[in-house]
Parts: C-alpha cells; sequence; structure tokens
C-alpha cells in the first residue's frame, strides 16, 4: 500500500473513526461497566457491586410497571400501525376499477400526501398537538363528543384516566407514523410486477384473496422492516411521553423506561443504576429485533415448503 | 416504463376483462366508493388537528377555553409575535437551525468519506471498522446517555452549541455510514482505477469522480439525516441544559413541563404552526415536483 493511500485511508476513516470512538463506542462500553457500580455521579469513586443493580431492578415495582407498558406498545403499535398503513395502501394501489389492468385509485396522490403529513412534524410537537386534542375542558376531541350529545366526555381526561391514557397515548404514536409507511408499503406494492395480479385474477382470486395471495407475500421484507422500527420506537417513546404524560401518568400507566432511566440518572444521580436500566433496554431492543426477524423467517419457510 | 410495456398490459387486461366482466362490475364500484370513504376519512382523521391548531393559534387564551370551535374574535398577529419573542422560539429556531446546519454538513462530509473507503478498500480490521459502525447503529442512544453526559463534561463541551453539534454528528454517522456504503460499492471499481491511471490522486478521485457519481445516495441521506437531527430530543434534553441554547423541540417541550395556567395557549399554538409550517412547506414543494415524473408509474 502506497504512502498517500494510508494517509488518505488515515484521514476520511481514522479521523471520523476515532471521533465516533470517543462519542459513540465509548460511551456505550462504558455504559456496562457502570451498570455494574453504586456510581451517584457526584462523588468521584465507586465501588463494583456486581449485579446488584439487576438484581434490584427485578424487585423495583415502578421499573417492571414500566417494563409491561413498553412491552404492550411494542406489541400494539406495530400492529395497528402496519395493518392500517397496508390497508390504506392497498386501497390506493389497487381500489380501482378490477376490469382491465389492476390500477390504483384515481386522484389517490391527494390522500397519500396528505398521510405523509405528520411525519414532516417533530414528535414532541405531534405529542404537544394531541395534549390539547385530548385536553378535558378545552380539547377538540371532547368538544365533538359533547357537540354530538356524548355529554359524559364534557371534561373527561382521556391522558389523566389509568384506562384511556395509555390507548389514547398509543394512538397518537400511531397516527404519526401510519402516514409514513403507508407511503413505503405503496412503493413496495408498486414493485410488485402486475402479471402476478393478472395471474391471481385469471385464477379467479377476488380483492381479499388478492391481498393476502400477492400483496401480503411480496412486500414482506418492508413489513419486517417496518416492524422492527416501530417496536425499537415503542420500547423508547421517550418523547411522546415527554409532551402527553411527562410524569407517567395517572398511577404510572404510561411510564417508560426510558423516562425512569433519565429520571434516576439526572433527578436522582443514580448513575450506576440507570446504566443498568439501559443494558436491559439494550438487550430488549436487540431480542426484539431477533424474535422479528425468526419469526417473520418461520412464516417464510412455511410459506415456501 | 416504455410505451410497448402499458400497451402490453393493457392488452393482457383486455383480455382479463372479456373473462369476468358483468359480474365485478357492480362490486368494483363499491370496493372503489368504500376506499374513497376510508381514505377520506384517514385525511380528516390527519387534517382536523392541523386545522384546528391553526385556527387556535389566532384565538385568546381565554378564547381558547371558552370554546374549541369558536371563531377568533379578532385576528391578530399578537400570539406570533409572543410565541417568537416571550416564548423564545425564534431564538431557539436560531439555534437549532445552526446546530442542525452545521452536523449535517459535518456528518455528511465525514460520513461520505469514510463509507467511499470502506467500500474501496480492503485492509486490516476494515471489516472490524465496519461491525463496530453496525453496533452504534443498533444500540439505543439511551444505553450510552449517562457516560455521554460525563464525557462531554470532562471535555468542557457540556451545555454548549458545539458539544451538542458533535454528538449529532458522532450519533447520525453510523446511519450515514451504513447507507451510504452501498451506494459506493454499487460504483464501479473500474472508473476509479481509470481515474488513478489518468494521474488523479486519491483526492480527486475521490471528490471529482466518485462522490458526484453517488449523489442521489448523499441527497437522500441528507434529507433523513436533516429530520432525524431537527427531531432530535433525547441528545439536547440531557447534554443542553442552558437555556440560552436551547434547541426548537426542547423551547416546545418546556410548553409541556410548564403546569396548567402558567402556559400561554394562544402563544402555544402559535409556536406548534410556527414549527410545522417551513418543514410542511418545503415537503408539498417538492412532493409537486415529484409529481409529474411519478405520475407515470402511479397508474399501475
Amino acid at each position: 500500500m502506497s504512502a498517500n493511500r494510508l494517509v488518505f485511508i488515515l484521514v476520511t476513516l481514522g479521523l471520523p473513526f476515532a471521533f465516533y470512538t470517543l462519542f459513540v463506542l465509548w460511551p456505550f462500553a462504558q455504559a456496562f461497566i457502570y451498570s455494574l457500580t453504586n456510581w451517584s455521579g457526584f462523588s468521584p469513586n465507586f465501588e463494583f457491586v456486581g449485579l446488584s443493580n439487576y438484581t434490584a431492578l427485578l424487585q423495583n415495582a415502578t421499573f417492571l410497571k414500566a417494563v409491561r407498558n413498553n412491552l404492550l406498545m411494542a406489541v400494539v403499535i406495530p400492529i395497528v400501525t402496519i395493518a392500517l398503513a397496508l390497508a390504506l395502501a392497498t386501497m390506493v394501489t389497487v381500489g380501482g376499477s378490477s376490469t382491465g389492468a389492476v390500477r390504483g385509485l384515481s386522484r389517490s396522490s391527494f390522500y397519500r400526501i396528505v398521510s405523509f403529513f405528520p411525519y414532516t412534524i417533530p414528535a414532541i410537537v405531534i405529542g404537544l398537538v394531541w395534549a390539547q386534542m385530548f385536553d378535558p375542558s378545552s380539547g377538540l376531541i371532547n368538544g365533538l363528543l359533547t357537540a354530538v350529545g356524548l355529554d359524559q366526555f364534557r371534561s373527561f381526561a382521556w391522558l389523566g384516566e389509568v384506562s384511556t391514557a395509555m390507548p389514547a397515548t398509543m394512538f397518537v404514536i400511531i397516527w404519526g407514523f401510519v402516514g409514513f409507511y403507508m407511503v413505503l408499503f405503496i412503493a413496495a406494492i408498486k414493485g410488485i410486477p402486475a402479471e402476478l395480479y393478472d395471474a391471481a385474477r385469471v385464477d379467479g382470486a377476488g380483492r381479499l384473496r388478492m391481498t393476502f395471495m400477492v400483496t401480503i407475500p411480496m412486500v414482506r421484507d418492508t413489513i419486517q422492516t417496518a416492524y422492527v422500527y416501530l417496536g425499537i420506537l415503542a420500547l423508547d417513546a421517550f418523547v411522546y411521553m415527554a409532551a402527553l404524560n411527562p410524569s407517567g401518568g395517572p398511577q404510572n400507566s404510561t411510564l417508560t423506561m426510558t423516562q425512569d432511566l433519565f429520571n434516576t440518572a439526572f433527578k436522582k444521580g443514580q448513575f450506576g443504576m440507570a446504566s443498568a436500566m439501559g443494558v436491559v433496554l439494550a438487550v430488549m431492543t436487540l431480542l426484539f429485533a431477533a424474535i422479528v426477524f425468526v419469526v417473520i423467517r418461520a412464516i417464510k419457510g412455511k410459506d415456501n415448503r | 416504463m416504455s410505451a410497448t410495456d402499458v400497451s402490453a398490459r393493457a392488452t393482457s387486461g383486455r383480455a382479463t376483462q372479456s373473462r369476468n366482466e358483468s359480474p365485478t362490475a357492480g362490486s368494483d364500484k363499491v370496493v372503489t366508493v368504500v376506499s374513497h370513504i376510508v381514505l377520506t376519512i384517514w385525511s380528516i382523521i390527519v387534517i382536523l388537528p392541523l386545522l384546528w391548531v391553526f385556527l387556535s393559534s389566532w384565538k385568546t387564551t381565554r378564547e381558547i377555553f371558552d370554546s374549541p370551535f369558536a371563531l377568533p374574535q379578532t385576528w391578530s398577529f399578537d400570539n406570533y409575535v409572543g410565541a417568537w419573542t416571550d416564548s423564545g422560539i425564534g431564538k431557539y429556531m436560531l439555534n437549532s437551525v445552526i446546530v442542525v446546519g452545521c452536523s449535517l454538513v459535518l456528518v455528511m462530509i465525514l460520513g461520505a468519506a469514510a463509507a467511499y473507503t470502506l467500500a474501496r478498500f480492503t485492509f486490516f480490521g476494515s471489516q472490524i471498522v465496519y461491525y463496530l459502525i453496525l453496533a452504534g447503529l443498533t444500540f439505543p442512544i439511551f444505553l450510552a446517555i449517562v457516560p455521554l453526559f460525563f464525557v462531554l463534561k470532562n471535555l468542557g463541551l457540556l451545555n454548549t452549541l458545539p458539544g451538542l453539534i458533535a454528538t449529532y454528528v458522532a450519533f447520525a454517522f453510523p446511519f450515514t455510514v451504513f447507507f451510504l456504503y452501498p451506494f459506493f460499492r454499487g460504483l464501479p471499481s473500474e472508473i476509479a482505477e481509470a481515474a488513478e491511471l489518468d494521474g488523479a490522486g486519491e483526492w480527486r478521485t475521490f471528490f471529482q469522480v466518485m462522490l458526484p457519481m453517488a449523489r442521489p445516495g448523499i441527497v437522500a441521506i441528507a434529507i433523513f439525516n436533516f429530520l432525524g437531527l431537527w427531531n432530535q430530543f433525547l441528545l439536547p434534553v440531557a447534554l443542553n441544559t442552558n437555556e440560552d441554547n436551547y434547541v426548537l423541540s426542547q423551547g416546545m417541550a418546556r410548553f409541556a413541563s410548564q403546569a396548567g395556567y402558567a402556559v400561554d395557549f394562544g402563544q402555544l399554538f402559535a409556536a406548534v404552526v410556527i414549527t410545522i409550517v417551513p418543514v410542511l412547506a418545503v415537503y408539498i414543494f417538492t412532493q409537486r415536483q415529484l409529481q409529474g415524473s411519478l405520475s407515470q408509474g402511479t397508474m399501475k
């Protein structure tokens, strides 16, 4: 290797990588180390306490509640978002007349453009908007419900009741992402060769059958990617909670691991414990992605047989 | 799509049409109408909150509490002026523009250079470097946030804009490299070799030959990086707690963390409109430009 090339590699790759190591890799590695200590952050010394942070977490009712909330979101949010996005995308692409070639709805670009709007809005602003929409007295939701005669909603606190806080929160996140995945699915469906649809029609398949036999198998990779991304997002969800219920919601019904971690670190100063929470979150994220890959591969294998 | 392609598809469509003509015609209409209805309902669900925010942004806080529907009694820019100055949205937006602008330029330069070198040269450790970059993409930022706080503190960069820019660049770096890598990989290496034979050095080959060829990929990644960094929330909230240095997402979060009556709701709605409109306008504008080239593919 020439000296010129060595200098080139060191500058173009070595320099950015050193920078990346300092700000990303090194903190990631440190987190694992800190998670084994009782470091409070403000004293320079700390002791290694083994796995006691982790065993404490297993008995910490608040944290376990947060884990359950995150798991619920990681199951519900991707399924509802993907189902809704796929249904809307199918209507846009093959909802038109079925005489002649399979075709999309006329004037469908309007729907596509509008549905994508939420993706251009920062998550914190989406949360703010919906916190106002759900406001008990001045929000639009209760305004509309009472206007059509449902008086029990006159000052109903959607985000303040244990039974509705979590569904309302999940609705907000779903609202923010359906349009993006709809556009993604539209692109994927358009990539399917039209001959497949024509062949299915010749075989007498109806629309529903075509959706299940042609569309879904052909866009399975996109579904998998969407599921992993949405699941990781649901395991975080910090920014939405900061706008909708910064303190964890009624009886911690919308508390997330990320909120608990943030408070443990920056409000209570328990940096060792917070790092252990970070490790739990990271492990759950990786496990989630692995499970999605395995499940989807299993379904694929069954179909191919 | 070529013309023959379209006509071939049309003929094959006509062939199927004659096969099942009348029985599907009725149900066809139903499906089309139902599709339009469902899509319209979803569009209303998307647009209605935004329209309501826009309407409310012209109302006084008192009017907002009186009724969610009523029109404002006077249309004045008071809320917008107040949001821009009193609530500091103008200042926060400027900080956001500075931080995101600098980070975006830096990460695209560093990311493109690193992706190019990784894609073009194989050397001792290049595989390890690639997987370490991938690892940075896999782990949640929350895992790193506590140690990162102290890294910045020790460097004297905590609560400063340069510190925030550095972390933005570092955390956008793996995404940039990972998605630009295939673009550079896809470029034929013969071109780079030919450029070198013609006497271009490594640097000229990269900047004048290879980089322009990867432009479509670079533009796409830059757009995603912009949206990601513009919306970034955790990094500033944890690492940038000096109010003067707040970025836009932090300024907006202040509305949520203030208790009930301390919030000026008129300014809140105006601030939301100010935040949404620029990006939405850019989206709608580019969308219309894209329409022409996409319309051919739309009629599938």
